[in-house]
């Protein structure tokens, strides 16, 4: 468990951190909380010539609102979303599936913009983030853009961050008031997401006037379940229609099979969590 | 009277622990240290065409690095321990490091020493291994099927062993009135205790004397295999496994890898440091369980068993491993009755070489293969003929007045009282009640199941005419030393080897209890053979039964020279002087006394000793046991299943145990509430899969389903106390009793909770997706 040889840089600030990006040379990536990383790279699965410790790069800090976006730094811990007051009013979701993840070392370490960035199959926190239909915003020395995550989260580990990017910080849409659930199947080893269903719903005059599934754990990469949404959109949510609502879940996803989960019986747990996150977030529980 | 003994008295050697100043094996710092990584062969089974070294070699800081051509020779092969009579054992060749053919993924290759950690890392990936991999076999039924590939070419039809014990007249089957067959698939656990396997090594080419710190159960032991395989006399090695983070059986066997350390620090003169990480443990360090057993039950309608025919194979992975012949024979086949009155019973035992790791001993150690076994079959039984489990079982259990009590096999239980047990644990559940609530639920849709395991466990191993006779390679009696200082603190030195079961603690309390002496001034010192002067270690519960009894028998032995040298100083008759809390005591003379700690100065400065007496105060025994000792005791599961998924909850547990006279309840439960977490880890979530090639496909804790805190309620635990007759403690073992109960329990819960779907049975572990399949019957997963 030791990982090959490395240069560690540690930027004081965005600035610093932005332009090491730029000018290093092979391979470099961000670290952040170092659970995803470091595991990859004692076990010699990634060998990254230069690790990038952006622990102290305060730009990418912070929960504050702007507008009609919050905005959520990169670098905020699992933990910190959790008890965030803001993220309780207006994006509850986001606090509801980090308190999923991991064990709470875990949550003490790991960060949003490591989640969104190592894209992994099976995390919890992109499905949130997915529903809640979050943009991610890059910076690189040339600048800044800003990108819907469903156009970010490219496949498996694979993400659309340029080389010398890195993910400063997400914005989610205000949903104060709106039905949220997350319901999550956790493998027994890994607590890994075997299924997990993010479900939000505007719930307005008896009807479903806006409603967001996102998956994870059962595709490539967490996915919105575009065929449940269209099903139960503008509809009122009784037990027929989530049933049918849910059972869609997978429509058109190449689901993925493990040594713990066929993709039969993968595909059939997403359908029982996508209607019990139904259920909570339209208030029929 | 008794006043330490009994006491939930806190683990002493927690405070150390908890506050990370144990000492591990790694945290062992030597000026000059180097380091070693094992080069391990990534194929089950390929010929080792060509190993080249110069690029690892010429990496700087790199000082050496072996193979196992450099080994030839020079260090003798891993060897056997146990070798059961009349099994026609295959004792096949082990060496420390393969030389043209490697027979699991994880077979040692190559060795390299390096200056540091990162350095040695670096170069065991630049040692190069020409392979031409070879057709592999993981399964042990599969493994005897003609045509298998061979692991040994000295071992045809991979046959490691057959063993055979008690019998069964055919027409106790032909003339049944009913007859239960099933077949159970026991499967492959990985242990994995907190701390890894490592040893660091250092040798003093003046005196020519080789220390050896590792993570040992027995250091005694292996300073006796090691002195065997290094071709190093005994009294010049020296193994200390200081503080030890768990073992589960794991670390009783001698590997190949301790013994390359210590070679190597021979060879460089360099202490030579070796820990295992935690992907390395997954591959090379034993595995536990993995049989395949079909099992035959005769009995009447009215719930008499009478007759129990038990075949297994017993996967022993690629070589076999120190205790390993005895696991599944011994520990096993002789006590396949459980608690039951079974006039007849047979066990036949087929040993199989494959390509996997090793399997060894695993708490437990065949005791759990065998009670889950038996549970089962009564839970199957009771089905058949539509009884209920707990009325099944209470018919046959062995009755409270039948003990000492000889089984089918020669096994002679020492003492128990089952029903008393299971009546408690009734009573805690409310059985009646939960029958009840379990109707109600089912109308709701909800599946809740309760589950028995009313087990019984041969345990303090053992005594050494028995060790001898079923070819363990030792003895099994144990040494203690209590040593009394003349200022009168205690030093008490024990050939056992606890590594995580408190027994500084609990035999400090022995002492106490025994020679009336405050537990601060007692010290117990284990784990150092040039401390100890001699020890069998810590396994199959028997380190309070045999090595706990030989600190009591030590201590009396104090008392009785203590009492003459009392006796001069009251100037009394010894027989008149009484020893009680500390003193002793002119009988019929208050007022006249004197402590012990007081007689052991006088016995120290000996200026004035009656006749005959040695001065100095210490005493030594070595304690064989005349007996096992049967800890017994009815656990209780609840658990409900949810349709929609699959998955089990547990919801309630209780575990009534008897582990006779209870010394320290504090560690006794927290050594059932161990137990049975690991119990439940092999019904619920763990199990090893390998892939037909061989591949470990659950080689790290992202696969390989470790119980975890939140995945249990609160343990319930309660006792009866039974004690032991034939030991003096009147004590029986405990550490192994929760994981040999606990599986059986869930899985029978889960099977009562399944009953409206008529599933009759599902092997371990019932994951999610099994139980799911069965609920709907999709069949098996292909
Ligand atoms: C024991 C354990 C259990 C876990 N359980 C779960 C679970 O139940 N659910 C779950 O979802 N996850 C789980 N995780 C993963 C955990 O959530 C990780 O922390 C997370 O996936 C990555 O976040 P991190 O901050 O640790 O990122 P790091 O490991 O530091 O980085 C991960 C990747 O993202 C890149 N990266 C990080 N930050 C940035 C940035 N700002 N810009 C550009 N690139 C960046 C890194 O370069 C790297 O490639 C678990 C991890 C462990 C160790």
């Amino acid at each position: 468990m030791i990982a090959e040889r490395f240069r560690y840089l540690r930027p004081k600030d965005l600035d610093e951190a932005l332009a090491w990006l730029a000018e290093s040379q092979g391979e470099v990536r961000v670290l952040a909380g170092g659970h995803s990383l470091l595991p990859l790279m004692k076990l010699r699965l990634a060998a990254p010539q230069t690790v990038l410790d952006v622990e102290r790069v305060e730009a990418l800090r912070g929960i504050r609102l702007e507008g009609d976006v919050l905005h959520i730094g990169a670098m905020t811990r699992y933990h910190e979303l959790a008890r965030d007051p803001l993220v309780a009013e207006y994006a509850p979701l986001l606090a509801m599936a980090a308190r999923t993840v991991g064990d709470p070392q875990v949550r003490n370490r790991g960060t949003v913009g490591g989640s969104i960035c190592h894209a992994d199959p099976a995390a919890d926190f992109p499905a949130a983030a997915l529903a809640m239909d979050a943009e991610v915003e890059l910076r690189s020395r040339a600048g800044k853009r800003r990108l819907p995550l469903r156009e970010f989260l490219l496949g498996p580990l694979s993400t659309a961050l340029a080389p010398n990017e890195l993910l400063a910080a997400i914005h989610v849409p205000l949903r104060a008031g709106w039905g949220a659930a997350y319901e999550k199947f956790p493998h027994p080893a890994s607590g890994y997401a075997v299924a997990g269903v993010a479900a939000l719903i505007n719930k307005e005059g008896g009807a479903a006037r806006a409603v967001a599934v996102a998956v994870t754990g059962v595709g490539p990469v967490a996915y919105r379940a575009a065929a449940t949404e269209e099903v139960l959109t503008g509809a009122s949510l009784d037990a027929a229609r989530i049933q049918d609502g849910a059972s869609q879940v997978a429509e058109g996803v190449e689901v993925n099979a493990d040594l713990f989960a066929s993709a039969d019986y993968r595909r059939h747990l997403a359908q029982v969590l996508a209607a019990r996150a139904l259920r909570a977030a339209w208030g029929s529980d | 009277m008794s006043t330490v003994i009994g006491q939930p008295v806190r683990r002493r050697e927690d405070a150390r622990l908890i506050v990370g100043r144990g000492q591990f094996t790694d945290d062992l710092k030597l000026p000059g240290m180097t380091y070693a990584v094992i080069v391990r062969s990534p194929y089950a089974h390929a010929r080792i065409r060509r190993i080249d070294v110069s690029r690892a070699l010429a990496m700087p800081g790199v000082l050496a690095v072996f193979t196992g051509k450099d080994l030839e020779g020079v260090l003798g092969p891993v060897p056997t321990a146990w070798i059961p009579p009349n099994a026609d054992l295959k004792q096949t060749v082990h060496r420390a490091l393969a030389v043209d053919e490697v027979r699991y993924a994880g077979d040692g290759v190559a060795m390299v020493v390096a200056e540091d950690r990162y350095t040695a890392r670096d170069a065991a990936e630049a040692v190069e291994v020409e392979y031409e991999p070879l057709p592999a076999v993981v399964d042990a039924w599969a493994a005897v099927q003609e045509g298998a590939p061979l692991v040994h070419p000295d071992a045809p039809g991979n046959l490691a062993l057959h063993w055979t014990a008690g019998s069964v007249d055919q027409k106790a089957f032909d003339e049944a009135e009913v007859v239960v067959r099933q077949r159970f698939v026991q499967q492959r656990l990985i242990p994995n205790p907190m701390e890894p396997r490592a040893a660091v090594a250092w040798y003093d080419p003046g005196t020519e004397n080789l220390t050896v710190w590792m993570t040992s159960q027995n250091p005694h032991i292996h300073r006796f295999l090691l002195s065997g395989i290094l071709g190093i006399p005994e009294h010049r090695l020296r193994v200390v496994a200081q503080d030890v983070g768990g073992g589960f059986g794991s670390k009783i066997s001698c590997y190949p890898d301790e013994a390359l350390v210590a070679h190597a620090a021979r060879t460089l003169a360099r202490p030579v440091k070796w820990v295992e990480d935690r992907s390395e443990h997954f591959m090379a360090t034993t595995h536990g369980r993995d049989h395949v057993q079909e099992v035959e039950l005769a009995g009447r309608k009215d719930g008499t068993i009478e007759a129990l025919r038990v075949k297994i194979w017993a996967n022993l992975g690629a070589y076999l491993s120190t205790a390993a012949p005895g696991v599944p024979t011994i520990l096993f086949g002789l006590i396949v009755n459980g608690c039951y009155r079974i006039p007849q019973a047979s066990t036949e035992v087929y040993g199989v070489f494959t390509h996997t790791t090793p399997v060894d001993a695993y708490r437990g150690a065949g005791r759990p293969e065998a009670t889950y076994l038996i549970e089962r079959m009564v839970d199957l039984f009771a089905d058949a003929i539509g009884m209920d489990p707990v009325e099944v079982r209470r018919k046959n259990f062995v009755p409270p007045d039948a003990f000492p009590y000889t089984n089918a096999f020669g096994i002679t239980y020492d003492s128990g009282n089952y029903p008393l047990a299971l009546d408690k644990a009734l009573e805690r559940v409310d059985y009646g009640g939960f029958r009840a609530r379990q109707a109600q639920a089912r109308q709701e849709g909800r599946y809740l199941g309760i589950g028995f395991s009313t087990y019984v466990e041969m345990c303090g191993l053992g005594p050494s005419e028995v060790a001898g006779a079923v070819g363990f390679q030792g003895g099994l009696w144990e040494n203690a030393t209590v040593r009394v200082h003349p200022s009168g603190k205690i030093q008490v030195m024990t050939g056992a080897s606890p590594h995580g079961q408190g027994e500084e603690t609990t035999f400090a309390q022995i002492v106490a209890e025994q020679l009336g002496v405050a537990m601060d001034d007692i010290e117990v010192v284990h784990g150092d053979t040039d401390r100890v002067t001699m020890g069998w270690g810590t396994y199959g519960s028997r380190t309070l039964a045999v090595g706990g009894s030989a600190v009591a028998v030590a201590c009396q032995r104090l008392i009785e020279k203590g009492r003459r040298i009392a006796a001069h100083m009251l100037e009394a008759d010894a027989d008149d002087v009484a020893f009680q809390q500390g003193r002793y005591q002119v009988q019929g003379v208050p007022g006249r006394s004197v402590s012990f700690q007081e007689v052991a100065l006088q016995a120290h400065l000996a200026w004035n000793l009656p006749q005959g007496v040695e001065p100095g105060m210490e005493a030594t025994a070595n304690y064989n046991p005349s007996n096992f000792t049967f800890p017994f005791g009815t656990h209780v599961a609840i658990v409900e299943v949810d349709p929609d998924s699959g998955l089990v909850r547990l919801e309630r547990y209780v575990a009534v145990d008897d582990c006779g006279t209870p010394i320290n309840p504090l560690i006794i439960a927290g050594q059932v509430h161990g137990g049975v977490v690991q119990g439940v880890g092999q019904a619920l979530w763990e199990g090893a899969v390998y892939n037909a090639e061989g591949q470990l496909l659950t080689g790290s804790f992202l696969e390989y389903a470790m119980p975890k805190a939140r995945f249990f309620p609160p343990i319930e635990t309660d006792s009866t106390v039974t004690p032991s007759p034939h030991n003096p403690l009147g004590v029986k073992g405990v550490g192994e009793t929760g994981t040999i109960a606990a599986t059986p329990a869930v899985v029978n819960a889960v099977m009562d909770a399944l009953k409206p779907f008529n599933i009759r049975h599902l092997d371990m572990p019932l994951t999610p997706e099994k139980v799911w399949r069965a609920i709907h019957g999709k069949g098996e997963r292909q």
